[in-house]
């Protein structure tokens, strides 16, 4: 991969008009992806983005880059056989709540634990939206839509504690109302190693509008979001709050009441079972957590495969066509 | 010095319970008939569990063989010499038997409780009551092989294993084989544990001077067969099918990626590819029948020639992700080891029952050649051909193996490297004017894989405009994208050879026409029917979609055709479709081959009958 310091934002946009609704949350992480990549250094032939179905998955035709917008679900796969076959690209996957938690779940925690090297962003809007307003896996228990009027009897998927799970070697969250926080955590994700799996928070205008408007009203999202900083306590609301961990549990402290900063949560995004913990930010009584919530060094699937290849080439030769198709045993007629 | 009789071919069914090991004894032999210079065909037949309650009929596992010194086009019809290791292989075998045909048998087989688990009644031995005019012989395989381990040192619970041995080397003797290649196989097979290796050797050797021993015994020779000259091996339908995609892989120059889900009877094809890693092959074993289709798909954009291998049930699970690749426009070759169905099915035994869903099951208008395989050789010939026609025609192919194909074994003569055919991937690297959906004159598109400047494009399943590929959901485009992809996979026909018949004459009263691995039965039959004098001819077809453009005019120069099809009438339906002739099914849906015996009835009962 070379390095392209003279390109720019622009000259990643595609010339295929977006056709989002207006308002899309999906506008905003589109932009941060068009300025981050210039910046991560590598020729925009060797990027390919690889999507599913749903809105966010029409992604790729705006990416002046190479790309795909494959079928319902299977991205993670499709990316997969194009990494294994081409180790040097940049892969991002493209998908959805629906897309890839849904009818394609399987793909995508086969994918996290084999720590194939590509980059998953995840849109979660918690609402089915291409085909007009279904809940999702990520929809709230109880949420009333055109296919749960009723409510949804559904339990839903708490996505960065299933990547967990699955073993996932860089998980991460934003939103799409923070372009700053958003483009550090696209760049970072560039830099691992691994699968990196980033859940982005995106606000679904017509379908689900205001769902996470905790995180994004200037009035509330001080009290409910929490930043992740490496090294740093976990501090919240202008200072003025933190957590503790008691044993495993965490709690919620007041600074300006006695607490010091000295005793709170230090954060570690190489501590597995801290990590785990902080998934479980996922109701009202914690503050929701945004940044990188783990990553650790593990071996890519590609490179153990290609490792392999090699050291079968080196301990039996460089396969012969025609020993290949002798077999072990032939002989001669005539 | 015992009578040697010199016989022109034999047919040999080897029976027994599944754990018996009679699969492996089975391909021993063949593997030695081959180095002997026989021509032979094979057919594994075993239960689907891995182990059916032992001693039952539904556990009994077969591997008959048919060699000779003369050409073999099938595994025998009824078997000349049945070898039942139990109660249950005899019941389940004998009436299958040639009349006047040899019975080898171990009494320890028929004891009070394999005769109960086989389900005959008590007094109903058929060792006390042999039927008349059969040859038999009680050989004590499991107290003779007992004898034989007291040299060894080996578990008790282990000494009867190598009765398997002890039985091919008794056959070994009577049809004059030599030991070494079974030798040298368990020298590999067991390197590591000597106690198993010493056991199956002096299990070996035991049954082989065993019948050095007796008297009154008749062995056999078989003359080596008049092959064409050259140089052979012995192969099965899978293997073959691995080493036409390695070998079309090379010749093409590109990385070989395989993405496969575990499924009976296509994962040897798997196996087969994940031992070749110093060909580069690259071998994924996907998390579901999707992912291993859509990582090919990957890997194809990706600059490899991607491949899936499967059987029916996982064959309908790529359905979508075919429709993708077609609409991409990418090389894939999806191979379908077809096994009996619907649904699971008969997962061990063979049918040729998704040829329509080959031909048909997409949804929208999503033509794919399919080529399909007449014999285990000649899957080495269908995944090559299916391979170029994917490189070359930017095009997903499906390449139809089944489960007879798979595991039946013949030998073959084996091409060189350099002379198989050219295939030239489509390749762009020209920066100017790209525009990834324009065409050449076969309507082919270029293949610009990811990672070069100035070609950077986006594919999709949505519907394409033409030429720019970007999305478009104009009316008279879509019409234009539809038309013009049926004909770039109609122009494939362009590169078959002529279509050519294989027996009888240019015009006759019938024409048996046959695809996949009806061949080898048909060919005996109408060989058998043209020296009774009948008018008959016969065609085997490889090009299933898109039809032979020569097939049509052949046809009608038959006033009836005869179908044979291991189904309910598929390709019957589709010939009749395309050239309104009269056409008959001879259908079979029992997860058997054909038996000639069987085809050529109905060559005589049409001839009788027919309206022509």
């Amino acid at each position: 991969m070379e390095t392209t310091n003279t390109l720019s934002a622009r000259d990643f946009s595609s010339d295929q008009e977006v056709k989002w609704c207006p308002g899309c949350g999906d506008y905003s992480i589109l932009k941060q992806m068009q300025s981050v990549v210039p910046e991560l250094g590598i020729a925009r032939e060797d990027i390919v983005f690889i999507s599913g179905i749903g809105c966010s998955s029409r992604f790729p035709y705006y990416m002046n880059t190479y790309g795909m917008h494959s079928i319902h679900g299977r991205a993670p796969a499709i990316a997969t056989g194009l990494k294994i076959t081409n180790p040097d690209l940049s892969i991002w996957v493209i998908t959805g709540d629906g897309d890839g938690l849904s009818i394609g779940g399987n793909h995508l925690i086969h994918l996290l634990r084999r720590n194939v090297d590509l980059n998953v962003l995840l849109f979660n809007n918690q609402i089915y939206g291409l085909t007009k307003g279904q809940y999702s896996p990520t929809s709230e228990l109880g949420k009333k839509t055109k296919s749960s009027p009723l409510g949804s009897l559904d339990h839903p998927f708490n996505p960065l504690a299933l990547a967990l799970g699955a073993d996932a070697s860089f998980v991460a969250r934003s939103i799409d109302r923070d372009p700053k926080h958003l483009r550090e955590i696209l760049s970072a994700s560039h830099q691992h190693k691994g699968t990196s799996f980033i859940e982005v928070y995106q606000n679904c205008n017509v379908f689900n509008d205001g769902t996470f408007l905790n995180f994004t009203d200037k009035k509330l999202k001080d009290e409910n979001v929490l930043l992740l900083e490496e090294g740093q306590p976990l501090v919240y609301d202008q200072g003025k709050k933190g957590i503790r961990l008691n044993g495993l549990k965490p709690e919620i402290v007041n600074l300006e009441e006695g607490a010091s900063l000295n005793d709170l949560w230090i954060h570690d995004s190489r501590d597995a079972t801290k990590a785990y913990v902080l998934s479980r930010f996922f109701d009202d009584s914690l503050p929701r957590p945004f940044g990188i919530f783990y990553q650790e060094d593990r071996p890519c699937y590609e490179d153990d495969l290609l490792d392999q290849i090699d050291h079968a080439k080196g301990v039996q030769g460089e396969g012969d066509l025609d020993d290949l198709l002798r077999g072990k045993r032939s002989w001669t007629v005539g | 010095m015992k009578n040697t009789q010199a016989l022109k071919k034999v047919t040999i069914l080897f029976a027994g319970d599944s754990g018996d090991g009679i699969q492996l004894a089975g391909s021993q032999f063949a593997n030695t008939t081959a180095l002997a210079g026989n021509d032979l065909s094979t057919f594994p037949d075993f239960p689907a569990e891995i182990r059916a309650p032992i001693g039952t009929v539904s556990g009994v596992s077969g591997f008959q063989i048919n060699f000779g010194s003369e050409e073999i086009h099938t595994p025998g019809g009824r078997p000349d010499v049945l070898v039942a290791l139990n109660a249950a292989a005899y019941r389940k075998n004998f009436p299958s038997l040639k009349s006047a045909g040899t019975i080898i048998v171990d009494p320890a087989g028929f004891d009070k409780k394999n005769l109960r688990l086989a389900g005959y009644d008590d007094e109903e031995n058929p060792l006390l009551n042999k039927p008349a005019d059969y040859q038999f012989y009680e050989i004590e395989v499991t107290r003779l092989n007992r004898d034989a381990m007291k040299e060894v040192e080996i578990a008790p619970r282990d000494r009867d294993r190598s009765r398997n041995m002890f039985v091919l080397g008794f056959i070994y003797f009577l049809y004059n084989r030599d030991l070494e290649v079974t030798l040298h196989f368990l020298e590999e097979k067991f390197k590591h544990k000597p106690d198993a290796l010493e056991a199956n050797k002096k299990a070996l050797m035991a049954g082989y001077n065993y019948g050095d021993t007796i008297e009154a015994i008749t062995r056999f020779r078989i003359e080596k067969a008049k092959l064409p000259a050259g140089e052979y091996r012995n192969v099965t339908g899978n293997q073959a099918l691995a080493l036409g995609l390695i070998a079309a892989s090379k010749k093409a120059g590109l990385d070989l990626f395989y993405g496969s889900y575990p499924i009976t009877p296509a994962s040897d094809i798997l196996h087969e590819l994940a031992a070749r890693k110093n060909y580069g092959v690259k071998t994924f074993q996907a998390e579901d029948e999707i992912a291993a289709i859509t990582s090919a798909i990957g890997a194809s954009f990706g600059g490899a020639l991607g491949v899936t291998g499967t059987s029916g049930p996982g064959m309908a699970l790529k359905t979508e992700a075919l429709g993708l690749a077609m609409m991409l426009e990418l090389p894939l070759v999806v191979v379908n080891v077809q096994r009996g169905g619907p649904s699971t099915g008969l997962p061990t035994k063979t049918e040729q029952s998704d040829l329509m869903q080959a031909v048909y099951g997409r949804n929208g208008e999503t033509p794919i050649p399919v080529i399909a395989a007449s014999s285990p050789s000649d899957c080495f010939w269908a995944a090559y051909e299916g391979a170029k026609y994917a490189i070359e025609h930017m095009t997903p192919v499906i390449v139809l193996s089944d489960g007879y194909l798979a595991n039946s074994s013949e030998p073959w003569l084996f091409p060189k490297a350099a002379d198989l055919a050219e295939i030239k991937a489509p390749f762009r690297t020209e920066v100017e004017n790209y525009l990834p959906y324009e065409r050449d004159e076969r309507e082919v598109r270029e293949w610009a894989i990811p990672g070069q400047a100035g070609l950077e494009h986006r594919l999709g399943g949505l519907e394409k405009e033409d030429k720019t590929g970007n999305v478009s959901y104009d009316a008279e485009n879509h019409e234009l994208m539809v038309k013009t992809r049926a004909r770039k996979v109609a122009l494939v026909a362009k590169d078959y050879p002529e279509t050519r018949l294989l027996q009888g004459a240019e015009k006759a009263d019938l024409l048996v026409l046959g695809w996949g691995n009806t061949k080898g039965a048909i060919q005996v039959a109408v060989a058998q029917a043209l020296v009774e004098g009948l008018s008959v001819a016969q065609l085997h077809l490889r090009y299933i979609n898109p039809l032979p453009e020569d097939l049509g005019a052949i046809l009608q120069r038959y006033p009836h055709i005869l179908i044979p099809e291991l189904n309910d009438g598929q390709l019957v339906r589709i010939i009749r479709d395309h050239y309104l002739v009269k056409a008959d099914v001879l259908d079979k849906i029992q997860g058997k081959p054909f038996l000639a015996e069987e085809i050529l009835a109905q060559i005589k009962k049409v001839l009788k009958d027919g309206n022509h």
